[in-house]
């Protein structure tokens, strides 16, 4: 109970704060757009209104990786140039129910990019949203949150030895919009990037919402998105675990 | 020859500072791997749209990712001061202000250039694009202009960071911009009327137009309009720029607000 607590209080709180930063809250809401009209653009200039409802959807959720990809990466640099490390390290709970709300709250500020992307395309571009499955396809999109969450939380661990942490969640955007099948059928890829992409929760996050919205059955991408999810943050606690037993040792936990 | 020792010292030496936060661990991600992924992203969605060949794609996105290095890096040179509290000092001096900006935009349009033709030789690498080896001098004539004009608009962004704090946030708005109405990922003639005017006067869209031409296996003099009037749009923003910073400063001096972050 105290660990849920300490999660909600934490994610709420971080929330928060990035709602009130320009860059990790309102830029993470236009920048996608962007693309979202290049897409848009694109497909109607190609075909027809059913594949521009495939784009609104694809474009929706690259605004809600980016809003993740591009600021968890430094999540934990984040804390040490605030200087605040140290003393969250030092805390009573384990370090990685402080981090994790944090690249939760940042993948949380996608919902305000998926929400602006699908009226965008609405209101801009007349593209009807059509939703079979609403409850699933709130369930799915939450799920989605979750699971970019714990992908934010695993680039946050494993770049934290790297300066320019940023920069590497940065290079993450356009790979993982290519090959996670937002805007382009998994079909139309290389045979040898489709394991890669299935590795990638995105893609069933994807997946998921695109079920719900047009009909599918969503429940088995969900499940597939969420068990990832959950892999990404196993793997992210134990080297976590290592991470900060290095900088202990070496005492280089504050050096940036 | 002030001016001149100005022009090319100062503007060296800004420039080797730029690297103080543009080391290679953020220069290969954000200016090697990034632009290729724009690449095959666009050209990949153009598949699934079914909208244009790889090598619209190849070329369009090469000379629009240029943008980045362009608006960035101008951005840091003013902003970066600001940042490290060294504006005032500058600005303080009686350099003329001329060669000092200028000065400063020259080893970016040439970074920008790199960073253009390399990720269009590796995009045509992999995607299997064809370049007539005729048309390679002609196209880094075309590169080069490329990136002269949107630094001219890195001038103006570079203003703007002595009065906008998020420049960074600035910087991506303009590139998202060139991204939609610069022909890069949609033929002009798909976009609306009111886009292909914007598209007219903005830098980019000619180059590309150009560079498409080239690797089409047009001859140089067919395209030299085209560059003639890329570079008329990248000195119109560069003059813009120029008499933009010199406002910016007055009224950073008149309100006493220059080093305010």
């Amino acid at each position: 109970m105290r660990t849920l607590r300490l999660l909600a209080f934490g994610w709420w709180f971080q929330f928060k704060t990035i709602s009130r930063s320009p860059f990790e809250g309102l830029f993470q809401i236009i920048y996608p757009l962007f693309f979202a009209t290049v897409a848009f653009l694109m497909f109607r200039a190609g075909t027809d209104q059913k594949t521009l409802l495939y784009a609104s959807l694809g474009s929706a959720v690259m605004g809600m990786w980016s809003a993740t990809s591009t600021t968890a990466g430094g999540a934990m640099q984040r804390e040490r140039w605030h200087g605040t490390l140290e003393a969250l390290v030092a805390s009573p709970p384990h370090f990685a129910l402080i981090l994790l709300p944090i690249t939760l709250a940042m993948s949380t500020i996608g919902i305000y990019c998926l929400v602006a992307t699908l009226a965008f395309g609405r209101f801009v571009f007349g593209i009807q949203l059509t939703v079979e499955h609403p409850l699933a396809f709130a369930i799915s999109i939450v799920g989605t949150v979750l699971s970019f969450g714990a992908l934010g939380f695993l680039f946050a661990v494993t770049f934290v030895r790297f300066r320019a942490a940023w920069a590497l969640g940065n290079l993450f955007e356009y790979p993982v919009w290519l090959i996670g099948g937002f805007l382009v059928p998994l079909v139309l890829l290389p045979e040898w990037v489709r394991p890669i992409s299935w590795a990638l929760a995105p893609t069933w996050g994807m997946n998921a919402i695109r079920e719900s919205s047009l009909g599918g059955n969503p429940w088995p991408d969900l499940a597939f998105c969420l068990a990832l999810g959950l892999g990404y943050v196993t793997v992210g606690v134990l080297a976590l675990e290592r991470v900060l037993g290095a900088a202990r040792k070496r005492a280089t936990l504050s050096l940036t | 020859m002030t001016s001149a020792r100005i022009f090319a010292v100062g503007g060296l030496m800004s420039y080797r500072a730029l690297f103080y936060w543009l080391t290679p661990m953020i220069y290969v991600p954000s200016l090697v791997v990034a632009p290729v992924f724009q690449i095959l992203l666009m050209a990949y969605i153009g598949r699934s749209a079914g909208l244009a060949s790889d090598e619209f794609y190849v070329v369009g996105n090469a000379i629009q990712y240029a943008a980045i290095p362009c608006l960035f890096a101008m951005m840091q040179l003013v902003g970066g001061e600001k940042f490290q509290n060294t504006l005032g000092a500058i600005l303080v001096s009686p350099a003329p202000r001329l060669p000092l900006f200028f000065g400063r935009a020259v080893p970016v349009v040439l970074n920008g250039a790199f960073v253009s033709a390399f990720s269009l030789v590796v995009g045509s690498l992999i995607l299997d694009v064809e370049i007539p080896t005729s048309a390679i001098p002609s196209l880094a004539l075309v590169i080069v202009v490329a990136a002269f004009s949107c630094t001219g608009l890195g001038l103006i962004n570079a203003a703007l960071a002595l009065r906008i704090r998020e420049s960074a946030v600035l910087s991506n708005v303009f590139f998202g911009f060139l991204l939609i109405f610069t022909g890069a990922n949609i033929p002009l003639d798909d976009l609306p009327g009111w886009m292909q005017t914007v598209s007219d006067v903005i830098p980019f869209t000619h180059s590309i137009e150009a560079a498409r031409k080239l690797v089409d296996g047009a001859a140089t003099s067919e395209v030299m309009g085209l560059v003639g009037i890329e570079l008329l749009i990248g000195a119109v923003y560069a003059v813009a720029g120029y008499l933009l910073l010199r406002f910016f400063e007055n009224q950073g001096r008149r309100h006493a607000t220059l080093d305010r972050t």
